[in-house]
């Protein structure tokens, strides 16, 4: 995997275990225990109400395609050659909303709609860095 | 709160002495012929200025390079609706007595410059966005335009797209500064590549090196200098988040607060404006900018914008430089609207001039949708 040329995540503190989770094919997400809400992507403190009494839960892994694009063009040199690809927001059950990839389809509008059911799968791009990206529901 | 409208005016609009593909300059330069264009076209001298506005790079880089050592600084950067916001903090800081000339200054190699213009890795974009390759405008605007095409429909939002693409193209056509002046068909819109899908080529804005400045004064001074004012009447700014994924809506842009915040505070409606400038960095930014602004509903865009409405010749002029899709677009182009509203109210505009047109409407839009600056511009 060491070829792997496209941009890799900067970690932070606060997301350590967001990506020590990913690498073993679980997705977790920041829940509020003040006000309820969980959000993407994880910060210590709730947006919403500003308490630090915040948990970790993992996501379903389910959720629905909110908005993509076929990338034809690649935006930076290392993209150039993964064109095409899709981007894609997905609406997690959960409620929060977050970026991806979506895999496992043709990248037609036939066979990619808006509204459809997406799940969780993995990839492991390097040794010390698993991507979440999303599939059509089978 | 007091009310600022017309307490202050644009008297000085210009942009850097060549623009488009500039290799040969570098952006601080283009900042300065901007700086100094607009500052001769207010009929001031450098030594007036005494408040000092940009975004890009930091103040005192610009300004120790202008030779400029302001009383008053604002760095106030959210992308390219910066410019736009800093009118309307400039009327503030005039009216405060903080300054009393602000010069405003823009200047980007968007095309050539030498060394790459990065962002920070550490940002949540770095580790949620990047890997994806969620990366740069186009991508990230073509997902909200996907989400448009879902809620409104995929063939009007396309006829949409393309009525918007060509009619700048035609008032390109009459601006010689524009760096795409050949005809556009509507079959050259819709063969042209794709990007991102939906977006064709022909939706996305040019990447030229292209520099701009404004001055503002108070209404007081203003009546001093040789050309009529460009008064300020309304002023507005919001920004509701800056990753695509925490934007509250993808159809509905900060333009919802900042238009009828704008237009209040002028004490003026949409259909009072004569003319509209909507930052076109995509055709889908003016879809979304001008419902969001209030000129028609939610996903009634596509019928405002029918039968070639907002070309020459139209009732609802948009965008009559060329905007930047077919005029400039450095990177930050939002100081460019302001410099042609100002130049039609003046009735400076040569073959594009519409019919003595009063009020103007400029919106500002920054980063990926995140933030826009709604500024309503007047002469008497």
């Amino acid at each position: 995997m060491a070829d792997y040329k496209l941009p890799l995540p900067t970690k932070q503190p606060e997301s350590d275990f967001y990506w020590e989770k990913a690498q073993a094919h679980e997705l977790w997400l920041r829940k509020c225990n003040a006000c309820g809400d969980a959000y993407f992507y994880p910060r210590n403190i709730c947006p919403k109400c500003y308490s630090n009494h915040v948990s970790w839960i993992q996501a379903s892994g389910k959720g629905t395609l909110h908005a993509y694009s076929i990338v034809e063009r690649g935006p930076i040199p290392p993209f150039r050659d993964a064109v095409p690809y899709v981007a894609a927001l997905i609406d997690l059950e959960e409620g929060p909303r977050m970026p991806t990839n979506l895999v496992g389809v043709e990248f037609d509008d036939e066979h990619i709609k808006i509204g459809m059911p997406v799940e969780v799968t993995f990839d492991d791009v390097t040794d010390e860095v698993t991507l979440a990206k999303f599939k059509p529901t089978s | 709160m007091v009310n600022l409208s017309k307490t202050a005016a644009i008297v000085g609009v210009a942009e850097s002495d060549e623009i488009g593909i500039v290799p040969d300059k570098s952006a601080l330069m283009l900042h300065m012929e901007a700086a100094r264009n607009a500052i001769a076209d207010a009929g001031l001298t450098k030594d007036d200025v005494d408040g000092f506005f940009t975004a890009g790079y930091w103040n005192y880089d610009v300004a120790e390079y202008l030779g400029i050592n302001p009383r008053y600084t604002d760095s106030t950067s959210v992308g390219g609706s910066s410019f736009v916001i800093h009118v309307a903090h400039a009327i503030a800081a005039i009216n405060a007595g903080y300054c009393e000339v602000a010069l405003i200054t823009h200047g980007q190699m968007g095309r050539s410059a030498r060394a790459p213009y990065g962002r920070d890795p550490n940002l949540p974009a770095a580790q949620y966005d990047s890997p994806y390759g969620i990366i740069g405008p186009p991508v990230n605007y073509a997902m909200a335009a996907s989400r448009y095409m879902h809620q409104y429909g995929e063939e009007r939002t396309r006829q949409a797209l393309a009525e918007i693409a060509v009619s700048t193209r035609k008032w390109a056509q009459m601006n010689p500064k524009a760096m795409m002046r050949d005809p556009m068909t509507f079959e050259d819109y819709h063969n042209s590549r794709w990007i991102a899908r939906p977006f064709h080529l022909l939706d996305c804005c040019l990447v030229t090196d292209a520099g701009a400045a404004v001055v503002v004064t108070s209404a007081e001074r203003a009546k001093t200098l040789p050309k009529a004012p460009v008064y300020v009447l309304g002023a507005a700014e919001h920004h509701d988040h800056s990753l695509i994924h925490q934007m509250p809506d993808l159809t509905v842009t900060p333009a919802a607060i900042t238009g009828p915040r704008a237009l209040a505070m002028a004490g003026v409606t949409h259909s009072d404006i004569d003319l509209t400038m909507i930052y076109d960095s995509f055709t889908y930014t003016v879809l979304a900018t001008l419902e969001s602004l209030g000129f028609c509903g939610p996903g009634e865009g596509p019928d405002f914008l029918a039968n070639q409405r907002s070309a020459p010749g139209g009732d609802w002029p948009l965008n009559t430089s060329g905007g930047g899709l077919s005029y400039t677009h450095p990177g930050m182009y939002g100081i460019f609207l302001i410099v042609e509203a100002v130049r039609q109210l003046r009735g400076e505009t040569g073959d594009r001039q519409i019919k003595d047109p009063k009020l103007s409407l400029v919106n500002g839009t920054g980063g990926l949708l995140s933030s826009t600056g709604t500024i309503i511009l007047g002469v008497d």
